[in-house]
């Protein structure tokens, strides 16, 4: 008999507890208070007994850690945690882990509706590798609800969208989206990666899969990819919808898994078969960073959103800068809806568009000291990138406008650093900018107004 | 699930009735435990014998099953049951829990879906626990199994070793 952990009462624990502790004990055997970084590929059997229940999942053990690792577990558990789900199971990247989120419950001839205003790269594994596995698309916009429900069909098995648009800073509406899934017996899936689970938790708002690029915030060094997929395991798979996930399934000796495995069994089945069969593990050590970083995500997270309030209100006052789309920002359009699901902020990822287009933009970024030009967001230091060049590169004209970018679209992902030298850097660059495409008296007469009171010094606002 | 909106769910998932259960219970009988391997109520069976529980198959159809006798009700079992475990539909747990009041156990358990107020007033009244829509091996996992080795989420929380 194992002996029950005497913890006494249950004690609903604050989210700054569980980011620090939730999926990792002490170490029961060595006492070690880390996480161990487990950097094996495999696990000895106690006995043959053993081994067949683990592998018919019967009992939880491990086999191979392509398709579990306790390290991993860690990080899986504790982003489960954080997002209220029922757990996580965690990939190589957050694509791949989309990709398997997906497969598990696609299958040919089906069909998604997604949010026309998404990262670029789920934009082409949406289009082009959905395509490839003959499931059909339907991107909408996002703030829409007639468009995202005229779009269902009977085929329809999945809605998709961003909590935070990317790099247009929509908010999407979650709550009626979430219902509108329900009332036709279809998910709504979620990337939460912008957002993270301190700023929102799609869960509570009726989401049914939240995925997580954790390489962005969750981990916020920069250092190590990885993805997560949690789910809320509340949908009813059984349904009638979604036989592939409800049915014996053929890849696992007829197991059944929702029946089987209840509120834990799409996860398992994400676990024991599109994992185990489409192979983006994360590695061990990928995962004892990427905790590492979970550890001061609300710390990390309240200065990210301080430092983005104050750096778009710098901007929205700038004569080089035509506007600002940040939900942080009280005239912004996605404002009550920030103020809805984001409480605690918009997060730290925004774009403006600068006076001058393109050759404005690459004057900008060419200058900057402190911003790093990169192709990454969510690290502690702070980043810079022109969409239209660079992560939006494969769109066409029609798929950018419906991503809300131009050719002076700018995206920043502002860091942990001091925001006077954020705001000095930026300064430094838009003079260049000026010099490339345009004097300061030309662009504010473009917008209207004179230059008289406008500071081009930089100003601290906070 | 219709019914789920007029039970208090909530009330029959107190974590630490469940997790008394869990550490107190030797004898677990489970009405309607299926022969199958496939079938969830097998995996249960199968895991809790492993977890040290004696489990006690009760299925009238059935004379053996995971190496037990099987018996054709509650009442038919000579000697104590710590908690009487149910996958049956919702109708039959009425007649079940007064079965389980008869014998003496100590808790009524239904598992994923198994949803009866009715049953579940019978049984309390006889004064038996009652743990409603949870399944026992997910509780058993989460409490004192592995099941965080998978990336569950138990909700534990502790720096103890």
């Amino acid at each position: 008999m194992t002996e029950i952990n005497p913890n006494g009462r249950p004690h609903a624990y604050g989210f700054d507890t569980r980011a620090v502790h939730a999926g990792q004990r002490p170490d029961p055997y060595t006492g070690a208070r880390a996480v161990p970084i487990f950097q094996t590929t495999s696990y000895v059997f106690e006995d043959t007994d053993s081994a067949a229940a683990y592998f018919n999942l019967q009992e939880y053990g491990n086999t191979y850690s392509r398709i579990m690792n306790p390290t991993v577990a860690a990080f899986e558990e504790r982003i489960g945690n954080l997002e209220g789900g029922a757990g996580g199971v965690a990939f190589a990247s957050g694509l791949a882990g989309q990709a398997a989120a997906l497969f598990t419950m696609l299958q040919p001839g089906d069909h998604v509706v997604a949010s026309s205003a998404l990262y670029g790269g789920s934009v082409t594994q949406l289009k082009h590798l959905l395509r490839k596995l003959s499931v059909e698309l339907t991107f909408v916009d996002p703030d829409d609800l007639s468009l995202w429900e005229g779009a269902i069909r009977p085929t329809t098995k999945a809605l998709f969208g961003e909590t935070i648009g990317n790099p247009g800073g929509n908010v999407l509406d979650v709550e009626p989206i979430a219902r509108l899934g329900h009332d036709h017996g279809i998910p709504l899936v979620i990337d939460n990666t912008f957002a993270t689970p301190y700023l929102c938790r799609p869960i509570e708002w009726g989401a049914d899969i939240v995925i997580h690029s954790a390489t962005k915030f969750l981990g916020g060094h920069g250092t190590s990819l990885g993805g997560v997929v949690v789910e809320a395991g509340t949908f009813d798979w059984s349904n009638g919808r979604f036989p592939v996930v409800a049915d014996p399934s053929p890849a696992y000796h007829g197991l059944a898994f929702h029946e089987t495995f209840g509120m834990y069994g799409y996860l398992m089945k994400l676990r024991a078969e599109s994992l185990r069969d489409l192979g983006g593990a994360m590695s061990p050590f990928n995962a004892f960073l990427l905790l590492l970083g979970v550890e001061t995500l609300p710390i990390r997270m309240d200065r990210h959103v301080a430092n983005a309030e104050d750096i778009a209100r710098f901007l929205v006052c700038h004569p080089m800068v035509e506007r600002v789309r940040y939900a942080g920002l009280e005239d912004s359009s996605y404002y009550p809806l920030k103020e809805k699901y984001l409480p605690r902020g918009a997060g730290a990822v925004f774009s403006f568009d600068i006076r001058g287009g393109r050759a404005a933009g690459t004057a900008l970024i060419e200058r900057l000291q402190l911003w790093s030009h990169l192709a990454n967001v969510g690290d502690a230091k702070s980043l810079i990138i022109h969409p239209a060049s660079t992560t939006h590169r494969q769109l066409g004209d029609e798929e950018l406008r419906a991503a809300g970018i131009t050719a002076g679209t700018i995206r920043l992902s502002v860091g942990l650093e001091t925001l006077d030298d954020l705001i000095w850097d930026l300064e430094r660059g838009f003079r260049a900018a000026r010099a490339a495409g345009g004097t300061n008296e030309e662009a504010a007469a473009a917008a209207g107004r004179t230059v008289e009171g406008v500071e081009t010094e930089p100003q601290v606002l906070r | 699930m219709t019914q789920s909106t007029a039970v208090d769910l909530a009330a029959y998932q107190d974590e630490t009735t469940i997790r008394d259960l869990i550490g107190s219970a030797r004898t677990v009988a489970i009405v309607g435990l299926s022969p199958n391997v496939l079938r969830p109520s097998n995996f249960v069976g199968f895991y809790l014998q492993r977890h040290g529980y004696r489990i006690v198959p009760v299925n009238p159809r059935e004379t053996e099953i995971l190496g037990e006798k099987s018996y054709p009700s509650l009442t038919d079992i000579p000697f104590p049951v710590d908690i009487v475990d149910v996958f049956r539909t919702p109708e039959a747990v009425p007649g079940i829990a007064r079965e389980a009041v008869a014998i003496g156990a100590k808790a009524l358990w239904l598992q994923f879906g198994v949803i009866s107020p009715e049953g579940a007033r019978i049984a309390e009244d006889g004064g038996l626990k009652v743990v409603m829509d949870r399944c026992m091996k997910v509780e058993h996992a989460r409490h004192a199994g592995r099941m965080h080795w998978l990336g569950f989420n138990t909700g534990n929380v502790t720096a103890r070793r």
